[in-house]
């Protein structure tokens, strides 16, 4: 393999890692649920886009062309949303306490009584029983 | 806005290529034999999956399509960049918020592709889209439906909402024309 080219593989693999490090550590260090989640479906989808990177460029010289990593790109890109989506939507259904500082609480409890009415019959209020 | 395909044997042209681009790159060939077998699949699948899909507004803008993942690839790697900072920095600084957006576009497809937008670019994740259809109580026509956004660093609310709305909503309401 070139000089050149193993520079390259080596820069995405470090890129990559940085940023699914980066993510990593925004899982733990913000202080509620709903900011914990943005480091997770950004900077890991760069993260593992460059590390895929890294991988086709290093299969393809090592043997033939290699790009079933795009593939996993396509689907990281598509999925990582809807299960952020899902996960933030439970969070609101099972009306987790956001930080104080949040704003916009009002917009949030709206969107609980108009979003899902329907949770009010499944589940009864606390206090009644 | 088009809901009902041009041709009937063929209802969504855009997936089909895209079922064949995928078998090709699990293959990793354009051999003949794949070329041809992935042709028959990406024909036979969405027809045969069609019958199961609610009727969903279709592309008719493929070019502007194009531009539109071409801004998101953009937008994610700042995203990437920006959510950085904003981890590595100090979080006293930070100012979360939840923000609601009322949304132009009606049908799921074109909101389940803004909402998913809006998770993937600059400090923003989706989380909710309501009112819903089912919850409607008298089952009536919905007139404004909302998009409640989570902000991980809010500075302006009316100047977020006003750049999602003509970077992201007017291209996806010209793609799918309506």
């Amino acid at each position: 393999m070139q000089n050149w080219m193993e520079w390259a593989v080596a820069f995405f693999l470090l890129l990559g890692g940085s940023f699914v490090l980066i993510g990593s550590i925004g899982l733990t260090r913000m202080p509620d649920f709903f900011m914990r989640l943005h480091g997770p479906t950004k900077a890991t989808t760069l993260g593992m886009g460059g590390i895929l990177l890294g991988s086709i460029f290093y299969f393809s010289l090592q043997q033939s062309l290699s790009v079933h990593e795009l593939l996993i790109t396509i689907f990281l890109l598509i999925t990582a949303p809807i299960s952020a989506h899902m996960l933030i939507k439970t969070a609101l259904h099972h009306q987790l306490q956001a930080i104080e500082r949040t704003r916009g609480e009002r917009e949030l409890k709206q969107g609980q009584q108009e979003g899902s009415p329907a949770q009010h019959h499944a589940m009864p209020d606390k206090n009644e029983s | 806005m088009r809901v009902t395909p041009r041709f009937s044997w063929l209802p969504t042209p855009y997936r089909s290529m895209l079922l064949l681009l995928v078998w090709l790159l699990l293959n990793q060939s354009i051999e003949v034999f794949h070329l041809f077998f992935g042709t028959i699949l990406a024909l036979i699948i969405p027809w045969i999956s069609a019958k199961f899909r609610d009727p969903q507004p279709l592309i008719e803008r493929p070019l502007l399509a194009l531009r539109y993942i071409l801004r998101v690839f953009g937008d994610i790697i700042t995203a990437n960049a920006q959510v950085a900072v904003l981890i590595l920095g100090p979080q006293r600084r930070l100012n979360p918020a939840f923000v609601r957006m009322p949304l132009d576009l009606q049908h799921d497809l074109p909101i389940t592709i803004l909402a998913s937008t809006v998770s993937m670019t600059p400090g923003t994740v989706s989380a909710d889209v309501y009112p819903c259809h089912d919850t409607q109580p008298d089952g009536g026509e919905i007139t404004q439906r909302w998009l409640l956004i989570h902000v991980l660093n809010l500075e302006d609310e009316a100047e977020l909402i006003a750049t999602i709305k003509d970077r992201y909503e007017t291209p996806l309401k010209e793609i799918f024309q309506c």
